[in-house]
């Protein structure tokens, strides 16, 4: 019996990978050329923006990690407003991973679900959808940055004896 | 004027980076099935790992916000505060990762919320 | 007791007799502006549709695709014995709260985006075999409350592959009868129809429906011409229900390897999934969703069926059977897709 689980388990996955190249055939690849194009080029004005302003913002004499935040708050809260007033989607539609690998995508990724839910309430709605996308991101981020926290304080504590 | 073109090349080189990683997550989404969240995640614990190996400062020393903005940046903000904090103690090691990034965390979550409050989702384009 | 009315392995004959007597469709904005667009009843120039959100949206387009299939009908909301419907939502939303305000005798259907057919197939069966006299049958699907239930938010910035597919905003409905239309009308029977198998080909691309659903398609065509003893040009059409422009070419390519002629394939089959939309709507590999097979019938289909223009339709609408969590699971796609074949007499 247990055998012609395995059996029938095994028969599926081949015939799954048979029929997975069989389908690409008929599958159009995506326009990697210009989505790839677009994204370096969009990516790296947003990158090169936020460079010029931090240095205005340092110029002005703000520290360096002072600059980086009012940047990094700017990029989000702009981000945020373009995903509240619909235009977010669209800039992504053409500029890819442009405008989702820079902080910004972080920043749409909490809006949009949760602009979803209104109808839901501005606590379970709102309040728990802002977290379907960046909930992961934060969990994944933080687990791993405290782990190298603690990997460099064991590291220093042996060192230190 | 060669504090100039040092000053241009410093644009340029932000230019490059930021592009690039947007570049390699492009590729991600277009040639593999990963889902955005999922993308997001490899590119911030990648940030983190590059960070406390060592890799990733310099490439922030070259490209500045070249290098920040993009997600990896995120994650070598925690992982950099954590790194900090781990020179000054135990608690300080755990808490470094969101000192190190509170602001951005803050304003996304209380701005990200607020945003959700006042506007309404739309349907996309008819046409 | 036999099963008299049983043909071959999979398959069923209505020779009681079950008519199409009325049908109606609501469609969304972007459905509306498509080249089927003046077939449809009611074409929505906002698809929040005056509602609070869009799952009442989809919930009152359905109800008012029902009322307009029993005004067509020449019948009364009281008439109606049985109502079959269904759509892509948690625990049926949208019908079972069109259900609320109908206050008629009401099953629940879910059969993904094959739910169209399942409703035919099923309401034939009550009018054949005398369970009831009228029953309305229909299913729907709405754009903004698939997406954000299967996939990402709708203002979330992403990409949309070449063979993903878009979600028809849309409700269809049908009354079927067990009393012939009066004389004058066109009169359209079900006659036959085949209940499909769960066929699971593997494909574990979210973008990838039309693929998946492809082999369910061709197995339940393929059983269905075996079992009735019919060539593929018996019907002047035979329609599937959402496969796209890449599960359409799949289809064809897997028929004509099954021995069908390629020629008389090409000719007499289609998809709704491709007539929906044209291709610079940004619709990708086309339609999808209960409602696309839905309003296609009850809209296009049934209008060239009563003015003659086509005969003998075997409509067969295709649902990929996922959940919310069946891919996280790392579950592959199961495909189903059930026939109905409708003749005018």
């Amino acid at each position: 019996m247990k055998d012609s689980d395995e059996k029938e388990k095994k028969l599926r996955k081949d015939i799954g990978k048979a029929y997975g190249d069989y389908v690409k055939q008929f599958t159009p690849s995506p326009a990697y050329v210009s989505n790839g194009i677009k994204a370096f080029l969009v990516g790296g004005l947003i990158c090169t923006a936020a460079f010029w302003l931090q240095k205005r913002l340092q110029d002005g004499g703000m520290s360096e990690t002072d600059a980086g935040a009012f940047v990094t708050i700017l990029l989000v809260v702009s981000a945020q407003l373009l995903t509240g007033l619909g235009v977010f989607d669209s800039l992504a539609k053409f500029a890819g991973a442009g405008v989702i690998v820079p902080i910004t995508g972080f920043a749409n990724s909490m809006v949009a679900p949760a602009i979803e839910y209104k109808k839901e309430g501005p606590v379970l709605g709102v309040g728990s959808k802002l977290f379907t996308v960046a909930g992961p991101v934060l969990v994944c981020g933080i687990s791993a940055a405290v782990a190298v926290g603690l990997i460099y304080w064991m590291i220093g504590r042996i060192q230190g004896v | 004027m060669e504090g100039i073109l040092n000053g241009l090349m410093d644009y340029v080189w932000a230019f490059v980076i930021g592009g690039g990683f947007c570049l390699i997550g492009q590729i991600l989404m277009d040639a593999t099935t990963l889902t955005a969240p999922r993308i997001l995640v490899i590119f911030v614990v990648s940030g983190v790992i590059l960070q406390a190996v060592g890799l990733y400062e310099p490439l922030v020393k070259l490209a500045g916000n070249g290098a920040t903005v993009p997600l990896p940046g995120f994650g070598y903000n925690l992982a950099k505060g954590a790194m900090e904090g781990a020179e000054k103690g135990f608690l300080e090691a755990i808490m470094g990762p969101l000192k190190a990034t509170s602001a951005g965390i803050a304003v996304a979550i209380a701005f990200g919320y607020v945003i959700s409050l006042i506007f309404t989702p739309k349907s996309p384009k008819g046409n | 007791m036999m099963a008299l009315k049983k043909i071959g392995s999979q398959s069923m004959l209505f020779p009681s007799g079950a008519w199409i007597r009325g049908r109606g469709t609501v469609v969304g904005k972007k459905e509306g502006s498509g080249p089927l667009g003046s077939c449809f009843d009611i074409v929505l120039q906002d698809d929040m549709y005056g509602e609070k959100s869009w799952e009442k949206a989809e919930s009152k387009m359905l109800k008012d695709a029902m009322m307009k299939a029993v005004q067509r009908a020449g019948l009364e909301k009281e008439n109606i014995d049985v109502m079959l419907s269904g759509d892509l939502l948690n625990q049926l939303m949208s019908s079972s709260f069109m259900a609320r305000d109908m206050h008629i005798p009401f099953l629940g259907l879910y059969g993904a985006c094959s739910t169209m057919t399942e409703s035919l197939v099923l309401g034939s069966i009550l009018i054949d075999g005398g369970f009831a006299e009228n029953v309305l049958a229909g299913a729907s699907s709405h754009f903004c409350t698939a997406e954000r239930q299967f996939r990402l938010p709708v203002e979330h910035g992403n990409q949309r592959p070449p063979s993903a597919q878009w979600t028809a905003t849309a409700a269809g409905a049908v009354v079927i009868s067990g009393q012939p239309p009066g004389p004058g009308i066109p009169r359209i029977r079900a006659e036959a129809a085949t209940i499909g198998r769960v066929i699971d080909a593997g494909i574990k691309d979210a973008n990838q429906m039309g693929a998946a659903m492809a082999p369910a398609a061709v197995d339940t065509l393929l059983n269905h011409l075996q079992d009735t003893g019919r060539g593929i040009d018996y019907y002047d059409l035979v329609v599937s229900g959402d496969l796209g422009f890449i599960g359409r070419e799949i289809v064809m390519d897997l028929l004509v390897d099954a021995g069908l002629p390629s020629a008389k394939v090409r000719e007499r089959y289609d998809d709704c999934g491709t007539m929906l939309y044209t291709k610079d709507q940004d619709v990708h590999s086309g339609g999808s969703g209960c409602g696309c097979s839905a309003s296609v019938f009850a809209g296009h289909l049934l209008q060239r069926m009563e003015q003659g223009e086509l005969k003998k339709v075997l409509l067969m609408s295709t649902g990929a059977m996922l959940s919310v969590i069946s891919p996280l699971q790392g579950e592959s796609i199961p495909g189903i897709a059930h026939a109905i074949s409708l003749e005018v007499e």
